[in-house]
């Protein structure tokens, strides 16, 4: 029996790490995505317990004040790009100027200093991957793509999808299905 | 320490196209390291020493003597080791043949070797960013498929 399994990578993040807070019995509070308040005063060697046990698991502590912003601005766009958006269309400058307490330009400045990707082309790129999870996972059509994500047509998601990824959406259908069979089949 | 040093390596038999490639890396603005091999025999070895620092992108062209690219990437692939690694094919060929077979073998980017050297620049700088997001972003791994 084979069966195809559909991660839910924030959840599943969000889970592992509070189960690793827990293991250490320390009191937190998880407030956003990738966000902890740790509410009592860790000394060095437990700092660097935390520390180890998360880079352990795949997670590390960011430090540098400026990564911390692309990470906050990276969880909004993942946060507002996957939210059922077909009743509103949020700007997605208003939406993180509305979240953090710096001015778009700022923030968007800090995001391609970090990054050396412009923020513009960081949401197309997460919304391109959603784009491709919801072709392939859930196997909706073009059309109901982009009433979901809000493109104005079809041929606007197609253009866009095939100027980023070089493949138009059929043919990485395909190939992806290619793939597949080929990785069932070994 | 914002964008953490990429080691990249490079195997191409043409001696131009490696000189091309080593300024062209040199000058788009990101932290590197640079390694280039003349055939898939020289980067094979390279990989199986105890003591190589794997790299984070590998660029494979297709043509090469002694191994090819198509052979190189098998054998990638069947390492289960050296599966973290981002391996872009750098090719002249535009048959969609090799192309959709690269991907098939397990590719995640396949460029198509740009004419002219600012195009070329432009390219590379996208796929290592693009690269760098897939490391550290919420993104599917399995959809890491782009051609340029």
């Amino acid at each position: 029996m084979r069966l195809h399994v559909k991660f839910d990578i924030e959840k599943i993040c969000k889970d592992l790490l509070s189960h690793k807070l827990d293991e250490l019995g320390v009191n937190y509070n998880l407030s956003s995505f990738g966000e902890v308040e740790i509410m009592q005063t860790l000394n060095e060697k437990e700092k660097k317990q935390l520390q180890h046990i998360l880079n352990n698991s795949g997670m590390k502590i960011v430090n540098d004040q400026n990564m911390i912003i692309v990470e906050k601005i990276k969880a909004l766009i993942t946060e507002l790009i996957r939210q059922d958006a077909t009743s509103a269309k949020i700007v997605v400058s208003d939406y993180i100027e509305g979240k953090l307490p710096y001015s778009y330009n700022y923030l968007s400045r800090v995001f391609s200093e970090v990054t050396y990707m412009s923020l513009e082309k960081y949401v197309i790129l997460q919304k391109i991957d959603y784009v491709k999870e919801l072709l392939m996972e859930q196997n909706l059509s073009l059309t109901q793509i982009a009433y979901k994500l809000n493109y104005s047509s079809v041929a606007h998601l197609s253009k866009q999808f095939k100027k980023h990824t070089g493949f138009s959406p059929s043919s990485f259908k395909e190939l992806k299905k290619k793939l597949k069979n080929n990785t069932t089949n070994q | 320490m914002a964008f953490e040093k990429l080691n990249i390596v490079l195997a191409d038999d043409d001696d131009d196209d490696r000189e091309i490639f080593k300024l062209a890396i040199s000058q788009i603005g990101v932290n590197t390291s640079l390694k280039m091999f003349k055939n898939g025999v020289e980067l094979t070895e390279y990989l199986r020493q105890e003591d190589t620092i794997l790299p984070n992108i590998l660029f494979l062209d297709l043509n090469m003597p002694a191994m090819d690219g198509f052979e190189c990437l098998r054998e990638i692939k069947k390492n289960p080791g050296l599966g973290p690694i981002t391996v872009i094919i750098y090719s002249t060929s535009s048959s969609e043949k090799d192309i959709e077979k690269t991907f098939l073998e397990g590719a995640n980017i396949y460029i198509n070797k740009p004419s002219d050297y600012e195009t070329l620049k432009t390219v590379l700088k996208k796929v290592l960013t693009l690269d760098w997001q897939y490391q550290t972003s919420i993104l599917n791994r399995d959809n890491f498929l782009f051609r340029f």
